[in-house]
């Protein structure tokens, strides 16, 4: 039997989000790239909101799991440009929020001034029939909504 | 980090040994301080370090001093759901704020980091526009004080963010999304109490005449500003008619109001505040300046 060592970028792929683990970091879109160079390494992170507090929680899960499969040296880098965007998410990534019941992200492009209506299905029920409650959740990412349907309150992943 | 530790939330927090960073247990921990780790530092080719590293300082002003006042509506707020979005929307420009004042420290020769410069400056260091430091007033104020903000900074931000300086620019694009988002909620709530009851109306015309006076700064360039080819009067036209287009749209009137004076010419942008800026910022500072150094 042949076992190929992981990849530091697997290694880095597989750290679950600290506020959203049944997602990793490569599903949300926040691990932009890994950098192998023999014993160093070096991963970009790219924060998600501006004021996101678990960027300094992300950055030491990396490295920590990074150093315990063997690189000596291992440097943590932010990437602003181009900025995180909940597009970045992949498709695995939004199947596991739905499933987790909270609603992935549904739609890209600026937010306009006036009125926008937004088809979420419920992702306890699937019912097209919701409604937001308040466009901040508890964390910056998500909004509340609720089903008319099922009358289930859910959380929804904001586009940004 | 987790995973180990599903018997007891508040083991997993008291446990000495976190990992190899050891100290970063916790998001609020301070193993992980930069906003701008490992981000290139160097001012771009043909701008001035200090010109720049001005601008950001004020920009970095602006959402600090707004962060602090919108986070006062914590346990105040009219409703749970305002509270929690107040928050958010001050976590955003706090974190805004935190790129923008490092950036500042980094360009200006001093090495002050983001906390040496929201701690440790005097009202008078302070480049802040003085729309931001006045206080909250009721929800209307506060309403009509962010739609203000949000609508020229979401302006602004669409700007720098192809500005020639990677960081301004990337904060500008991270930003121009959060904004737009604020917007949403300033103009939401101005059509909601404006075209509520006749009561809440009144408010809320009360908070836009209140807080009109202060528009005009962010439209005045400082000199730093132009040097960095961001010219704020060309915000006025299109701010003004976005702004008019909220407020006649909520069945309330643009006031007329002239600009706040200034005095001696000076504004916030030159150190120049009210003295609600020297209030807010004795709560900011007394826990650091308190305990110089101290982390948990």
């Amino acid at each position: 039997m042949v076992t190929t060592a992981p990849s530091a970028w697997e290694v880095a792929a597989a750290v679950p989000d600290p506020e959203l683990p049944m997602l990793t970091l490569a599903e949300l879109g926040v691990l932009a790239e890994v950098a192998e160079e023999g014993p160093a390494v070096t991963a970009w992170l790219t924060p998600t909101y501006s004021g996101c507090p678990a960027v300094a929680e992300m950055a030491a899960d990396v490295a920590g799991r990074l150093r315990a499969a063997g690189w000596a040296q291992v440097e943590i880098r932010l990437r602003l440009d181009p900025p995180w965007s909940t597009d970045l998410i992949t498709e695995a990534g939004k199947r596991k929020l739905a499933e987790a019941g909270i609603a992935p992200p549904v739609h890209t492009g600026l937010l306009q001034l006036g009125r926008t209506r937004l088809a979420v299905p419920c992702p306890q029920c699937g019912s097209q029939d919701t409604e937001e409650l308040s466009r901040f959740g508890s964390t910056s990412c998500k909004a509340l909504w609720r089903c008319r349907e099922c009358r289930e309150p859910f959380e929804r992943i904001k586009e940004i | 980090m987790s995973d180990n530790h599903g018997d007891h939330v508040y083991l997993s927090l008291a446990e000495a040994d976190h990992g190899p960073e050891g100290e970063a247990r916790w998001a609020y921990g301070t193993g992980f301080a930069d906003p701008l780790l490992g981000v290139d530092r160097a001012a771009p080719a043909g701008v001035d370090a200090a010109d720049l590293a001005a601008y950001c300082l004020m920009l970095g002003d602006d959402t600090l001093i707004l962060a602090q006042r919108l986070i006062e509506w914590c346990t105040r707020a009219p409703e749970l759901e305002e509270e929690v979005a107040l928050a958010n929307l001050g976590l955003d420009l706090l974190g805004q704020a935190r790129q923008l004042l490092t950036r500042a420290g980094q360009l200006d020769g001093t090495e002050r980091t983001e906390d040496d410069l929201a701690y440790w400056r005097e009202a008078h260091e302070f480049r802040n526009v003085r729309l931001v430091e006045v206080p909250n007033g009721d929800f209307g104020h506060t309403v009509a004080r962010l739609l203000l903000f949000a609508t020229a900074r979401h302006a602004l931000y669409e700007r720098l963010s192809t500005h020639v300086d990677p960081v301004l620019a990337a904060v500008a694009a991270r930003g121009v999304k959060e904004l737009a988002y604020h917007r949403e909620y300033a103009a939401a709530w101005t059509l909601r109490l404006g075209d509520g009851t006749a009561y809440s109306a009144e408010r809320m015309q009360a908070g836009l005449e209140a807080v009109w006076p202060l528009l005009d700064e962010l439209f005045t360039a400082d000199q730093a500003e132009l040097r960095l080819g961001v010219d704020p009067g060309g915000l006025r036209e299109p701010v003004l008619a976005e702004l008019t287009e909220v407020i006649t749209g909520a069945g309330l009137t643009v006031p007329q109001a002239a600009p706040m004076a200034r005095v001696g010419g000076r504004a916030g942008r030159d150190g120049v505040h009210t003295e609600a800026l020297g209030l807010l910022l004795a709560e900011l500072q007394v826990v650091a300046r308190a305990h110089p150094g101290a982390s948990w």
